[in-house]
């Protein structure tokens, strides 16, 4: 089972989560000239690698905050949780 | 080749089976072929197959980073039907249908096809109301389809839970007959051992280490035993499609999620035919051995790992055993995960690429065992005469673009949704 420290409420089970996807993924910025492709890209085209991930999930059944979370697609390994509002680096 | 047959079986008994020709060759890597199929699981054996018996091209390697038959053809489980409502996905089934039922005479080889019947369990007016609907449509395109009262599911599974008293209870089903299992290993070695028979080298422990594109034409593929010339190259590798992707600088509407399925210990024949659950994702079948085959859910994030988290299982079982409360009473033999390319609409892809030479086949989703004939044979037929066959013109990758989605869950693009 995943451990995923939540940076409101710290480590709880998997359990309390539900996965949101990649968290690369931007939506076009509104009052802009926007492509088919820019909005293909977004809706529906992954990278989806094995290794680093990152990924949003929300705590469901904590504080119903929506997180992004660093994980290994290959080992689960969790490397880091941030905040929905924190930028990736 | 040696035929099998009963009296080779006969024959070969006086030198205690020691003189039975080897099922396929071990070759090196040529330096250049006509057709590269990467991936040795049931999809691209069946389409080296049918390049070989189709289309009279026999020059092919199928090139495979572990061994053959070690991915999906050998972790599903084994379920073959042709039970669904949009056109392109029930013809595309039912061609393969009719390949399954020739398939043990066609590649000489036990595929042990045995067409039990599914059932779709309902458990709500709503639910039958649906399955009238996708019953209806199953008939149109010449598929069986029957719908069963809960008197008449009782009849045929007395073993569900019939109680009044329960969250889910049945209210009926939808059967379709003609639809089965069969061995899933032996599926990926008949199409391997034909395949090898007709000139097809098959080079295992073999990876892509990158592909050489020149002018947007595919020139050639590296390989971790070296560099091969070729004009055409069929990617036909499952789960691990991004990763080739990436290597080609390509974008696909595909993700990487993992599936678990679990076996129980064996026990006596108590269940005749595939059962599915409808209050969640729970399916269920018993294997010759008497194992219980059962599975469910996506374990509902990205992943490669090949191996799966408890919580996921013991949400599948409980829908299991809400359904059939004597699971609770068996023991768990084994179980094991799988790495699925889920697409985005539910729906595989099997096209030409902007890449000239480079064709695609992925995004099988849950789905890909009972497509592997299908999928071989169109797959072979695009990639032989270099245009789709109308068979799966419905599975472009342009969709995404176009709008011509296959939803046939309607789930969206959430593919750990399930």
């Amino acid at each position: 089972m995943l451990h995923i420290k939540c940076p409101h409420c710290g480590m709880r089970s998997q359990n309390e989560f539900s996965y949101g996807g990649d968290a690369s993924v931007k939506r076009p910025e509104l009052n802009k000239e926007i492509s088919d492709q820019d909005w293909d890209n977004f809706v529906y085209y992954r990278k989806s690698l094995r290794g680093k991930h990152w990924e949003l999930w929300q705590h469901l059944s904590g504080c119903r905050q929506w997180i992004k979370v660093e994980r290994d697609t290959a080992t689960h390994e969790i490397f880091k949780t941030h905040k929905a509002s924190e930028d990736i680096s | 080749m040696q035929k099998y047959s009963i009296f080779n079986l006969i024959k070969n008994a006086f030198s205690n089976h020691e003189n039975w020709d080897l099922a396929w060759k071990d070759p090196t890597p040529k330096k250049e072929y006509d057709v590269v199929i990467i991936g040795g699981g049931g999809h691209g054996l069946a389409t080296a197959y049918y390049l070989a018996k189709e289309h009279n091209i026999t020059n092919v390697a199928i090139i495979e980073k572990g061994w053959i038959g070690g991915g999906n053809i050998g972790r599903n489980t084994t379920i073959i039907r042709s039970n669904y409502m949009h056109d392109d996905n029930a013809l595309f089934s039912e061609f393969g249908m009719d390949l399954w039922r020739r398939m043990s005479q066609d590649l000489n080889y036990n595929v042990m096809f045995s067409p039990r019947g599914i059932i779709n369990l309902a458990h709500s007016d709503a639910q039958m109301n649906t399955y009238a609907r996708r019953g209806n449509s199953m008939r149109l395109n010449g598929i069986d389809a029957e719908l069963l009262s809960r008197e008449q599911v009782k009849e045929i599974i007395p073993m569900a839970d019939f109680s009044e008293n329960v969250r889910f209870p049945i209210f009926g089903g939808l059967m379709q007959p003609s639809a089965g299992t069969a061995r899933h290993d032996a599926v990926a070695w008949g199409y391997a051992r034909q395949a090898d028979s007709m000139g097809v080298d098959i080079i295992q422990n073999c990876e892509v280490t990158g592909f050489d594109i020149s002018g947007g034409k595919v020139e050639g593929v590296r390989t971790s035993r070296g560099n091969i010339k070729v004009k055409k190259i069929g990617l036909c590798v499952a789960g691990s499609t991004n990763i080739l992707a990436d290597k080609l600088n390509i974008n696909l509407p595909v993700e990487t999620h993992l599936l678990q399925a679990c076996v129980s210990e064996p026990v006596k024949p108590v269940l005749d035919r595939v059962v599915t659950f409808g209050a969640g994702h729970f399916y269920i079948s018993q294997s010759d051995k008497g194992e219980m085959v059962m599975g469910g859910d996506l374990d509902g994030y990205n992943s490669y790992a090949q191996r799966g988290n408890l919580p996921t299982l013991q949400h599948v079982l409980t829908e299991g055993i809400a359904m059939m409360p004597f699971l609770s009473k068996l023991k768990m033999l084994r179980t094991w995960g799988g790495i699925m390319d889920m697409s985005m609409d539910g729906s595989p892809i099997i096209d030409k690429t902007h890449i000239e030479g480079l064709y695609l086949n992925c995004g099988w989703c849950y789905g890909g065992f009972k497509a592997t004939p299908a999928s071989g044979w169109t797959f072979a037929h695009t990639i032989a005469q270099n245009r789709v066959h109308e068979l799966n013109a419905g599975y472009s990758l342009n969709r995404f673009h176009t709008g011509h989605l296959l939803d046939e869950k309607g789930l969206g693009t959430k593919t750990w949704i399930s």
